[in-house]
């Protein structure tokens, strides 16, 4: 067996055990799943449900969620695209013929998948979540196994409510110490990745520890574990504490009363032993962390915003110094020059990284009583988000501004709805992914935290957003 | 499933580390049907240039190496979005095996649930097998049952997990496996209601009006 069970469990074996179905000698699990979401690309798995006649074995546990081709600023489905709203139309017709519960445009709780979850307490700690999408990792950060999966995988589950799958390695990331003013999750995710690599955690399953972690707000901890698999992981996972439990309660689907007591109780008993074995470490400083920004193709190639384009012929091997040069050439850079020297052309708020009410808090403290000197999109997570937001006077503070304060999806994050960033243009963004034409074919992506992202709206340049927030935070 | 045993085919050289599931196909082009194909699609904006024509420098397009059936590429292949697109982009195109020092999880895994072998070779022997393909073209021999792939004399060991080995050699599907542990599925859906009662979502949450 796998598991060290001479030994403590951590967190992600508890969870992992709790869900075997079936384990056979040659390693793989059958593991039950608790929560199954689904969003506009699920037609493919529906397709192969079909072809075999079969019917989805359990629709209370499956819930879609409208949000990759959403369209952030057209709400009705007559004046859309039609191919978008074909691909909305799939998904009515997918989660109706089978009795599953829809989160569509017209729902006061649509958002993005990864940010609906949570604030409906549909994700809960201690649970088996799967969508597939690589970034649901983000339900980690209550304490959730959680991990994306492929169409075959989904339609496995909608069929069976089951998966098989092979037991990760555990990798714990201990982050220890206070955090400057103004440095955000994004910061240390983005610092892990530069660290450990954009395949650093491949077939591992992440535990993030330490005093840094437990003093996130959950918004952070979902940031943090959102970018889990941009470090290759399959999942990643904080320990469910009190402040996961205040998250939660009076959460609609949660359990509630003298349930979410009993419930509390259960989950709090997940966190790992205290002689739980990971199979690797890796410890950050907390307080060494600066704002990072991405200067290439790949999360990994991540520097604080102080330092300079890196230049190839200084890399480690020919491999390393290949992708610079072809990242530097898409990206139209040159080695040395400094980061905050790169002028943007765009700017995006939102995603299932960042667009959460304390992510948008952070960008409106830098642009407060300020303008952007380029144009940008703001996209609240979720309709929940953006009713929040205008409720603290947020939207005001956009698009007093000059950005566009428009509805919520995956949007500019994966420009599926028509959110692009033209050919060639540089955008400041709070998402998760600079691959080239991730934002539209020729778009340039720099990833950061929002406050960094609203700091590039502000100066037109990639920016060290701790000068404009003083005095503010 | 089609069974992967041995192959002899033309391998072409991707000598790119991080060719990213959004490269390999772009979201733009998700929308369609498995039944209208997507090979077509295959790495579409590093093959072809804005305005559509075949970039004549990007190996697949090169005479040398068409009708490929191997990729050898640089490492964390297929990294990114869970998109099993990118996976019938390269099988549609008549792609059947990537080598590369290391795969996105998600990715390798949708790769085997469609017949398609990751298989992982050292840095080493990776840069090796791109030399030797962009030296000379020719066949290459993929071995899954030996785990060996060779290009003349040149002959590498790779690793692929033993349980995807064993699924491509018998081009076995999951469900029907799933299926015959209907009972064991039962039994733990009874057995967890008592375990963990509050796995359940509250179910008097109504959909709004």
């Amino acid at each position: 067996m796998a598991t060290g069970n001479a030994t403590g469990r951590t967190l992600f074996d508890k969870v992992w055990d709790a869900h075997e179905v079936v384990r056979r000698e040659d390693g793989q699990s059958l593991l039950w799943i608790d929560r199954h979401f689904l969003h506009e690309g699920s037609f493919h798995a529906f397709d192969k449900v079909a072809a075999r006649g079969a019917e989805v074995a359990r629709p209370d546990l499956t819930f879609g969620v409208e949000d990759h081709y959403v369209p952030t600023r057209v709400r009705v489905l007559e004046r859309m695209d039609p191919a978008i709203r074909r691909m909305m139309e799939q998904l009515r017709a997918n989660t109706d013929r089978h009795h599953v519960r829809l989160f569509g445009i017209d729902d006061p709780a649509q958002g993005i998948v990864h940010v609906v979850g949570p604030e409906q307490g549909l994700t809960l700690p201690g649970l088996c979540i799967v969508c597939g999408d690589s970034h649901t990792a983000t339900h980690g950060a209550f304490g959730a196994l959680a991990f994306g999966i492929g169409a075959s995988e989904v339609a496995h589950v909608l069929m069976t409510q089951t998966l098989w799958q092979s037991r990760p390695k555990r990798l714990r990331v201990r982050v220890e110490g206070a955090l400057a003013p103004g440095i955000a999750a994004k910061d240390i995710a983005l610092s892990i990745i530069a660290r450990i690599g954009a395949d650093g955690a491949a077939g591992h399953a992440i535990e993030y520890a330490g005093s840094t972690i437990r003093g996130l707000s959950m918004e952070g901890r979902l940031t943090l574990c959102n970018l889990s698999i941009e470090a290759g992981g399959r999942c990643g996972m904080v320990a469910p504490d009190e402040t996961t439990l205040a998250y939660l309660r009076g959460r609609p689907f949660a359990p509630a009363g003298a349930d979410f007591e009993r419930a509390a109780e259960a989950w709090l008993g997940l966190a790992g032993d205290m002689d739980a074995v990971f199979d690797r470490e890796v410890v950050l400083d907390g307080s060494e962390i600066a704002p990072i920004v991405t200067w290439g193709t790949s999360p990994e190639d991540a520097l604080p915003i102080t330092m300079a384009v890196p230049d190839p012929d200084a890399a480690d091997d020919a491999g390393r110094a290949a992708h610079i040069r072809d990242a530097l050439a898409y990206m139209d850079l040159r080695p040395g020059q400094k980061l905050s020297d790169i002028r943007v052309d765009r700017v995006f708020i939102g995603s299932c990284t960042n667009s959460r009410i304390e992510d948008l808090r952070a960008a409106a403290a830098v642009l407060a009583g300020r303008s952007a000197q380029v144009p940008g999109l703001v996209s609240p997570g979720s309709a929940q988000v953006k009713q929040q937001a205008e409720a603290e006077g947020l939207d005001v503070v956009f698009t007093s501004a000059g950005l566009e304060w428009v509805d919520a999806g995956c949007s500019m994050c994966v420009g599926m709805n028509g959110d692009l960033v033209p050919p060639g243009e540089r955008c400041a963004s709070t998402t998760n992914r600079n691959f080239k034409g991730r934002q539209g074919p020729g778009s340039r992506t720099h990833l950061m935290s929002p406050a960094m992202v609203a700091a590039a709206a502000v100066t037109g340049h990639l920016t060290d957003m701790r000068p404009l927030l003083a005095g503010r935070v | 499933m089609r069974p992967f045993t041995q192959l002899q085919a033309v391998g072409c050289p991707l000598s790119l580390s991080g060719v990213d599931t959004d490269q390999i196909i772009p979201a733009r082009f998700m929308k369609r049907s498995r039944a209208e194909g997507y090979g077509g699609y295959l790495l579409h904006d590093l093959r072809f240039d804005a305005g559509g024509a075949a970039r004549a420098d990007f190996p697949l397009n090169a005479p040398t190496y068409q009708g490929a059936q191997v990729l050898v590429a640089r490492r964390n292949f297929g990294s990114g979005s869970s998109r099993e697109a990118a996976v019938y982009a390269l099988v549609d195109y008549g792609i059947r095996c990537v080598v590369a020092p290391s795969f996105g999880d998600i990715f390798a895994s949708n790769a085997v649930n469609n017949g398609l072998l990751p298989a992982t070779v050292s840095e080493p022997d990776g840069e090796a097998l791109l030399a030797a393909l962009e030296a000379q073209a020719g066949p290459m021999q993929v071995d899954l049952e030996a785990c060996r792939v060779r290009i003349g004399a040149l002959d590498v060991a790779f690793a692929v997990d033993p349980v995807w080995r064993t699924k491509l050699l018998n081009g076995w599907d999951d469900i029907d496996l799933t299926t015959s542990h209907a009972a064991a599925i039962a039994a733990f859906v009874a057995g967890d209601r008592a375990r963990r009662p509050w796995a359940l979502p509250r179910t008097t949450v109504g959909k709004p009006d």
